[in-house]
Parts: C-alpha cells; structure tokens; sequence
C-alpha cells in the first residue's frame, strides 16, 4: 500500500494550485456577482494542455490518470467552483463518453477538439421529465434515410453554449414499453437545435447551465455515439466518472471553507480570547478537518479504482455522496464561524454553502446515490 | 548555445520560519524553486527556443532538491544536475557552492549561465558572482532584459530602481531581477515528459573535490528571529501637535535620532 501521489502529480498538484491561486481565485466573487463565464481562464487552462488531461496523447490528450484529474478539479473548485464543475463536466460528461465508445473516426473528430480545448465538452441527458430514471426520456430521434430527426428538450445542461457538439441521449426505438435509448452527438449549430442561457440559480452562478431545444434536428446515422441502443448503459458508465469529479469538487469547496474558517477562528477575538480558543468552535473546526481528510481519502480511492481498470461504481457513488454532504455541512459550519461577516459575499463564505448544495443534486442526487450503492451491496 | 541555469531549492515564501536548536526548522515546510531562479529558467528556456542549443539546471544540495530540477525540467529545461552533498559536508556558505558550481563547470565550456540575483532565504546574492569569478568570465547582476545576437550580448541591469544598458560577449554569466520575465507554468505535457529527461546526480568525489577544497569561509556564530513586532501607535490631534510628538518620540523612546 502506498498513500504518496506519483511525482508527476505532485507536480500537477502543485502547478494547478498555484494556477488557480493567481488566475482563477482573484475574479471568483465578481464571476459569482456578474454571472460572467470564465473563459479566459478556460483558454489558459487549454494552453497547459489541462482540457484533455486523462486522454490519450495520440487524440492531443495529456495521457494522465483519474487521481490527476480528482487534483485539478479539487484545487480549480477551491478558487472557484463555477470553474471547477466547468471543467469536471467538460472532462468527465464531455469527452469522456466519446474517448470510452466513441468510434475511431468520432474520436478524431470530436475528442481532439475537446482535448485542445477548441470546443468545451457537453453531455445531454437530463430532462424535464427524465434524470437518474432515465426510463422518462421524450426526446426521440426518427431514422429517416440515413438520418436522425430529433425532437425533445433538455435541461440543466452545463457548458452547452460554448461547446461545439454535445452527445446526447434520444429514443431510437419502442418494443412495448421499453425504449432504446441511443447516444448521439449533435452539432450545436445544427438547423432546429437551440441552446437557451437564462436559468436563475442558487450558486454556481459563473457555469454555464443551459437549456436544449431541439426541433427536428436532423444529424447523420454515423453520429451515433458507439453503439445504437447503448445510450442507458453508456450514461450510467459516464456517471460513475462523473461522480468522482463531483467528489473533488466538493472536497475543494469544503477546504476553502475549513481554511478561511480555521485562519479567521485564529484572527477573531471575542471574550478576550481567539475564537479558536473557544471549545465549541475547535471542535467544528476539528470535525472539519476530519470530515475532509475522509472525503478526499474517498475520492482518491474510487479514481484510483477506476485507474486500475477495477469496477468502482459503489466507490465512486460513496465519494460523492459522502463529500457532497460534508461539503454542505463544512460550508454551513463556516458561515457560522464567521458570525454576521460569514453572511456577507465578501467573505466569500457564503457562496461556498450556495455552490456546495448543487452537489448534492447534480449528476444524481443523494438519494440516487444511496441507491447505487444499495443496489451495489445486494439489496 | 550552451546554457546552464543555477538553481536553488528555497522555503516557500509563505512559510513561517521557526528556529529550533539553533538552525531554521525545515520540518513540515513547504519548498520552491527560488522565485529569481525561476526567472533565470524562463529566461533560458526563451534564449534557447530563440537561438537553439540546451538548457542545463545545475543545483548544489541534497536528495530532496529533486523535486525542484523536476519543476525546471517541466517548465522547459532540457537536463538537469543534482550535486548532492548531504553526506560530505555539514556547513557550507557561499564560498562552498560556488566553488563546487564553478568546478563542475569547468570543463563544459558554457556561453551562457543564468541565476537568480538573490536567494530568497540566506539572500546574499554572492553564488553566481563568485561562479563568474573562478571561471574568469564577465558578469552582469540584476538583469531585467536580455538580447543576443551572435556575440553580442545587450544587458539591461537595474540599478536602484533605474537602468543601465550594457553591452558584452559571450561567455557570461547574469543573474536575474524581478520583471525579467513572467515564468510560464509547467504544461501538463511537460510534466509528463519531466521524469523521462535526464537527470544526472553527482557527488564532490565525483568532481575530484575534497571536502577541504570547500571548507565553508564563514562561520555561523548564532541564528536568530527579527523582535516580535509590538503594537503601533497611532498620533492623533492637529497636524504640528502630531510633528512634534513624532520627534520627541523618536528621540527618547525609539532613541533613532
């Protein structure tokens, strides 16, 4: 057993860090205000060659490993977690499916942009009526000669106005009552395909969370993602990858928290002593800490797991659970450390209890979580 | 072109440094490549991209200073150099590491060799000067600009905040100023490609170097911390009231004047 990251992501860890500190921190409580997109700092990310960081070198990918990307997201989401959900779900959602079913041609096609950072990654699935139970998807695509018409909505779609292409989960078939659920990918400048930008949210507020209309797109046979009538299993694959980004992110928003928390506990006298000294508030503060080890101890498992190429589905549904709900009560316990400031936007505080509850609902809730892992554990 | 590039492996600029046992307590500490050596690297890694050749990282210090040249290599730097002498000698200085700098150079006939101006920790600013020296080659400290065609060196030098332009020849050694460059980031491909670069470690053996050939020339009598800072104070009432309190104070009390 050995608990020490390789050197080379020690030194991703160390250069990410240091990127976000100078580049992505500074700006994240005007982005929170202004609901701005963070492009710059993606375009920056892009010339570290970050954007395909897992991939493989032959589609201009990075040829590093899960634990790596659990680090860029952890410490990204810890300056900025509208950053840092840009980029797990640009990873993880976006180019992940295509570089795991994609065909040879597709992932030329499609993965190289993504990787270069050309095009952010995107992936279509939730519905109005349709999100973990994906049984209530209504967008159908109808063969027609070589062609898929599309038609249906989506919704809570992220990074999709700055993505060139998204894949994208659409009824191929009916027997009786089951449908086949088929992936394809889409051009966002298709004729019919509309992508609307006016979702009010909670937090998060500098993502891109978007709506998709599609009105009889139509799109070649061949851009079926893989195989026709995989798009069920293909998502809940995705997801599982997808959990451990939403793991990082909430170890990165919760140790922000912990350490504005612990540094202003040491700064604030009351009663003639530092916070800190006070029982009550180093015991949230030694909770914090251990919650946190936890969490990301978790997190590193399942990416390690998915590194080996061993099932991690329990692992990985576990890790977002468990650091998602930390990552609420941690934030929640640093506003109340800080008293009244810890209410102001300044304090940056509070928006991390706004960004962190997203977790707990976004790429299946925590009680689709306790489900995969009931279903995991035999029941 | 030939480039070598010193390096130091310093204390995070955001440690707080704590004395234990007379030394520097280097526990739990994070480290860095010196912030003036990582202008030194970006500057090779640009000299290079421009005019072709190799980019070497020289440090003088122990098994963990790996991790620095690692860093250097994923900015750019072609090899690096690991001089380890943590079993050969317990107290160096200035004197020490130049020496052995200048030792291993010797032979590598360099045209061009870069450090920072300063340390950030002992802060002498002696190490490339005195490499410069044993190798009788010019030298230029405190660069903010650097241009070369063929021969020709044009040296911009900050002198207290104003600048001098000079110019000379290769071979020569200059040590880099704040606002020479801005040090890129390693690339994700750099790091990757980081541990596949070679790295050489030497010992002074190795550099037919005795441990008297380096005795350090100065002796450390006693390390010590600045006095805690006590509280300020804050004059107050009209503008000559205040003048006058200043200088009474800085008379009796602080005894500066």
């Amino acid at each position: 057993m050995n608990w020490d990251l390789t050197s080379e992501q020690e030194l991703i860890k160390k250069t990410i860090r240091e990127f976000a500190k100078e580049e992505v921190a500074k700006g994240a409580i005007e982005r929170d205000r202004s609901k701005k997109f963070p492009q710059e700092i993606f375009q920056k990310l892009a010339k570290l060659g970050m954007m395909g960081l897992p991939f493989p070198e032959k589609y201009g990918g990075g040829g590093s490993d899960t634990i790596s990307f659990a680090i860029v997201v952890e410490e990204l989401s810890k300056a900025c977690a509208s950053t840092g959900i840009t980029y797990s779900a640009h990873i993880s959602l976006g180019a992940a499916p295509i570089n795991m079913f994609g065909t040879e041609e597709q992932k030329e096609k499609y993965l190289l942009p993504l990787c270069t950072g050309e095009s952010l990654g995107a992936f279509g699935l939730t519905e109005p009526e349709a999100g973990s139970d994906a049984g209530g998807t209504q967008t159908t695509a109808i063969e027609e000669g070589d062609s898929f018409i599309i038609n249906g909505n989506k919704c809570f779609i992220t990074n999709a106005s700055y993505a060139k292409f998204l894949a994208l989960t659409a009824v191929t078939n009916r027997k009786e009552e089951k449908k086949e659920i088929t992936a394809i990918i889409v051009p966002t400048d298709a004729d019919g395909f509309t992508i609307i930008d006016n979702y009010e949210k909670m937090g998060l507020n500098a993502s891109n969370t978007t709506e998709l209309v599609l009105e009889n797109v139509k799109v070649p046979q061949e851009n079926v993602l893989g195989k026709r009538g995989e798009g069920f299993k293909q998502f809940l694959i995705t997801l599982d990858g997808g959990r451990i980004g939403i793991g990082a992110m909430a170890v990165g928003i919760a140790q922000a928290a912990y350490e504005k928390s612990l540094n202003y506990a040491k700064k604030r006298k009351q009663f003639g002593k530092s916070l800190s000294k006070f029982q009550a508030i180093q015991f949230k503060l030694a909770d914090m800490a251990m919650k946190l080890e936890l969490a990301r101890n978790m997190v590193y498992k399942a990416a390690w797991l998915k590194d080996q190429g061993r099932p991690f589905t329990k692992e990985a549904a576990m890790c977002k659970l468990y650091a998602s709900e930390i990552c609420m009560e941690v934030t929640s316990q640093a506003v109340q450390i800080h008293g009244g400031y810890g209410y102001m936007r300044d304090y940056e505080v509070e928006r991390y209890m706004r960004d962190a509850k997203l977790l707990e609902i976004g790429e299946g809730t925590s009680e689709v979580q306790r489900m995969v892992i009931a279903r995991q554990i035999g029941c | 072109m030939n480039i070598y590039v010193l390096l130091k492996r310093t204390f995070d600029t955001e440690e707080r440094i704590t004395i234990s046992g007379g030394r520097i307590n280097e526990d739990g500490a994070e480290f860095i490549i010196n912030p003036y050596d990582e202008y030194a690297v970006e500057e090779a890694i640009q000299v290079r991209d421009e005019h072709g050749g190799e980019v070497t990282v020289v440090t003088v210090g122990g098994e963990d200073a790996e991790k620095q040249l690692r860093t250097a290599l994923a900015m750019g730097a072609d090899k690096a150099v690991l001089i380890n002498i943590e079993d050969d000698l317990d107290v160096t200085d200035q004197y020490t590491t130049a020496k052995i700098i200048a030792t291993y150079l010797g032979d590598k006939e360099p045209d061009l060799i870069l450090a920072g101006n300063v340390a950030i920790d002992n802060g002498t600013g002696q190490v490339g000067p005195r490499v410069a020296d044993l190798l009788g080659i010019p030298y230029i400290t405190t660069i903010t600009d650097l241009k070369i065609d063929g021969d020709k060196v044009t040296v911009v030098k900050d002198v207290e905040g104003d600048e001098e332009t000079i110019e000379t020849t290769l071979p020569l050694l200059v040590t880099a100023q704040q606002g020479l460059n801005e040090p890129r980031y390693p690339s994700l491909p750099g790091i990757m490609k980081a541990k596949k670069k070679p790295l050489d470690e030497l010992e002074l053996d190795d550099l037919d170097l005795d441990e008297d050939d380096v005795e350090a020339k100065t002796k450390t009598i006693e390390v010590f911390l600045p006095p805690a800072k006590s509280a300020g104070k804050v004059l107050e009432g009209e503008l000559d009231d205040q003048v006058k309190e200043l200088v009474s104070l800085l008379h009796n009390e602080a005894k500066v004047i």
